[in-house]
């Protein structure tokens, strides 16, 4: 099993038309992911062809699943128009909007989180991620497929990149899903929502916990691990070297005070019995030690 | 984006937050002019973007415009905690009965807005937070709902505002939350906010943090960057549209994607532990493009820092394939020329990675050396700037 998304996952791509959504829809559907349409305001009506697939272009994300029964979507539209594209999902009442565009206003991001939790039909993941792959069953986001295939081991970062690499690392054993949960400040699915997610899958026998600077998610997760996750963790945290107050690249990156620091959730995550890496290779190893792999 | 206080205030005042007559001056003449135009005793206050001035001598009284001129004279060019001072604000004097404590932000962990009061203001909340936690009142806001007239009362209620200012510090309240919302703020804090001695309620200190990400709708925002307080490697960076933070060290990085590059520079800075204690020079995200103008941008920032002796190229290829970067970095040396002048340790990996490497094989660039782990290029880079 994976968590989130599987084989019979029906995604829709909301900015299908635009040049980045064609590109990734394509991706996806190499990689094997059964996309059924896209959405474009305005451009209700056309049908687009790519690799071959007829993919039918709708107005709204409700006429989208009303028609194809789509029960994920995966958005790639610009920051401007971003709000209004995740509360078209959320007033469709998709189960699964994942948000891959980067540079979204926070208030925007906080304003469609908690029209969601008060609607309450839809989990986001991100903005600002990388989306997730379950390997050879779904890939819903910008994940590149060929890296690994589908075994025990669920990801959860919130890093794009570092998920490739830390991915590319482990690609003998293999991964149930592995999530890219966004380097924004507000994002729609946790640390904690993953781990969850990979305690209660019984495919999935050991997770590897990516974090970084800014915020307390990972001091927050450590929390949950000790109280709910039985399955061993390792853990890895970026930006010991950052300095306070700068913003590393993603938005949410930034360590303000004493608060935020990656020093703070290695020892958070130490103090729940994760064992964290040094390094993106050393997790790596740790998490061979625990498998015996 | 920080502001200074002075444009803080400027922020206050455009939507309606009370505040005091106020000029800024960035020499003493200056300083004497504006408050001979505001009159009466003024306060000089250095301009900087750290907590702590008034402790620094940053911020003095003056009884007079010849006086605020010797003030201001003593506080330009002052260094507070390595911030220099070029601008003091010069602001009325204004008689203070209480001092309070408001602030609006984004609460990352709750992922929704936050408002914090506070009847004992002036001091540093955070101290207040720590030692008397039941003075300070939090009050979520919702990101949907806001700050209503309602809410405003509820929120002077928890803080326990004494009765005969409830209704200003509630109508204070509205304004910056007005302000939290259309500047797209991410921090709107007023310490202190203060009732004057004739009952007035003003704000007469402030702290405004705006999200960047915003910058598309917030035309007005641009003229508030510090372009003077910048680093010039940074401001030649933001130029070029990349996303680079100068640090300390003497390994210059690049890589792509924001969570990798934070990984190199920890990687560098362990690595480097083995090497004199060298660190990493830099923070520099190239993205998934990673063009041959992109790594020439970006391969010509880090040469141009002085303090760089390595430098480190760590990409991992997802969408990006690695021959495409590989053939960036060829045409990025080809670029620059003779000012390629640093020995340059490049790490591939991922997408085509075997062409990626055999093009910077067959181009044999006598300054560029492949590894083939992050760790090993890492050793290797730290070891190279250590020479």
């Amino acid at each position: 099993m994976t968590i989130f998304i599987n084989e019979s996952s029906k995604v829709i791509v909301q900015g299908m038309t635009g040049s980045e959504g064609t590109k990734h829809t394509r991706r996806m559907l190499i990689s094997g992911t059964n996309i059924v349409g896209g959405v474009t305001p305005g451009k209700g009506g056309q049908v687009v062809e790519i690799e071959s697939r007829q993919l039918p272009i709708f107005n709204t994300v409700a006429e989208a699943m009303a028609a194809t029964g789509a029960n994920v979507s995966v958005i790639f539209v610009p920051p401007k128009f971003a709000k209004a594209a995740v509360i078209d999902a959320i007033n469709a009442k998709m189960p699964l909007a994942v948000v891959i565009t980067e540079g979204i206003p926070v208030h925007d991001s906080a304003s469609f989180y908690s029209y969601a939790q008060s609607v309450g039909s839809t989990q986001i993941i991100g903005p600002n991620c990388p989306g997730l792959i379950s390997p050879g069953k779904s890939n819903v986001g910008i994940i590149p497929a060929d890296i690994t295939g589908a075994g025990p081991i669920g990801l959860v970062s919130k890093s794009g990149t570092l998920t490739y690499q830390m991915m590319y690392e482990l690609r003998d054993i293999g991964f149930s899903t592995a999530v890219g949960i966004g380097g924004d400040p507000v994002i729609g699915t946790t640390h904690i929502d993953c781990l969850r997610a990979f305690q209660d899958d019984p495919n999935t026998q050991a997770i590897v916990m990516i974090g970084e600077i800014g915020g307390d998610a990972e001091e927050r997760a450590a929390a949950f691990i000790s109280e709910y996750v039985t399955k061993p963790v390792v853990g890895y945290i970026a930006g010991f070297t950052a300095p306070e107050g700068k913003t590393m690249g993603h938005a949410g990156a930034i360590v303000s005070g004493s608060s935020g620091t990656a020093q703070g959730k290695k020892d958070a995550l130490e103090a729940a019995g994760v064992k964290v890496g040094q390094t993106p290779s050393e997790t790596a190893r740790l998490l061979r030690a625990i498998m015996g792999r | 984006m920080d502001l200074f206080e002075y444009q803080a205030r400027d922020i206050f005042e455009k939507h309606g937050v009370p505040v005091l007559a106020a000029a800024i001056a960035t020499t003493a003449d200056e300083a004497e002019a504006a408050a001979t135009a505001i009159g009466g005793k003024v306060v000089v206050k250095a301009q900087v973007k750290v907590g702590g001035r008034g402790k620094a001598g940053g911020v003095k009284l003056a009884e007079n415009p010849k006086d605020a001129r010797e003030k201001a004279g003593a506080i330009l060019g002052m260094d507070i905690k390595g911030h220099t001072v070029r601008t003091v604000m010069i602001a009325a004097a204004a008689p203070i009965e209480s001092e309070y404590y408001l602030a609006i932000l984004l609460d990352r962990s709750n992922r929704t807005f936050l408002v914090m009061a506070s009847v004992s203001g002036g001091m540093d909340i955070e101290e207040v937070a720590h030692t008397a936690p039941e003075k300070l009142a939090k009050v979520p806001v919702s990101a949907v709902d806001g700050i209503s007239l309602a809410k405003a009362k509820e929120i002077v209620a928890a803080a326990k505002f004494p009765a005969d200012v409830a209704d200003q510090v509630s109508d204070v309240l509205l304004k910056l939350w007005e302000v939290f919302q259309s500047e797209d703020a991410t921090l709107v804090e007023v310490n202190p906010l203060v009732k004057t001695s004739d009952g007035k309620i003003v704000a007469l200190d402030g702290k405004v943090t705006l999200d960047e990400n915003a910058d598309f709708r917030q035309p007005d925002h641009q003229r508030l960057v510090d372009e003077a307080g910048e680093n010039p490697l940074e401001a030649a960076a933001k130029e070029k549209g990349l996303n680079y933070v100068k640090l300390e060290g003497e390994v210059g990085i690049i890589g792509n994607g924001a969570g990798l590059v934070m990984s190199t520079l920890d990687v560098v800075a362990y690595a480097g532990e083995k090497h004199g204690g060298v660190r990493p020079a830099n923070f520099l995200d190239i993205g998934g493009g990673a063009s041959a103008q992109i790594m020439a941008d970006g391969l010509s920032i880090i040469l141009g820092d002085k303090d760089v002796k390595s430098v480190f190229v760590n990409v991992f290829g997802g969408i990006t394939a690695c021959d495409s970067v590989a053939n960036g970095i060829v045409q990025a040396l080809e670029l620059l020329g003779p000012k390629a002048t640093k020995p340059i340790v490049v790490r591939l990996d991922g997408n085509n990675v075997l062409e990626g490497r055999a093009i910077l094989k067959a181009a044999a660039h006598p300054l560029v050396e492949q590894a083939d782990t992050m760790d090993g290029a890492a050793n290797r880079a730290a070891e190279l700037a250590a020479k």
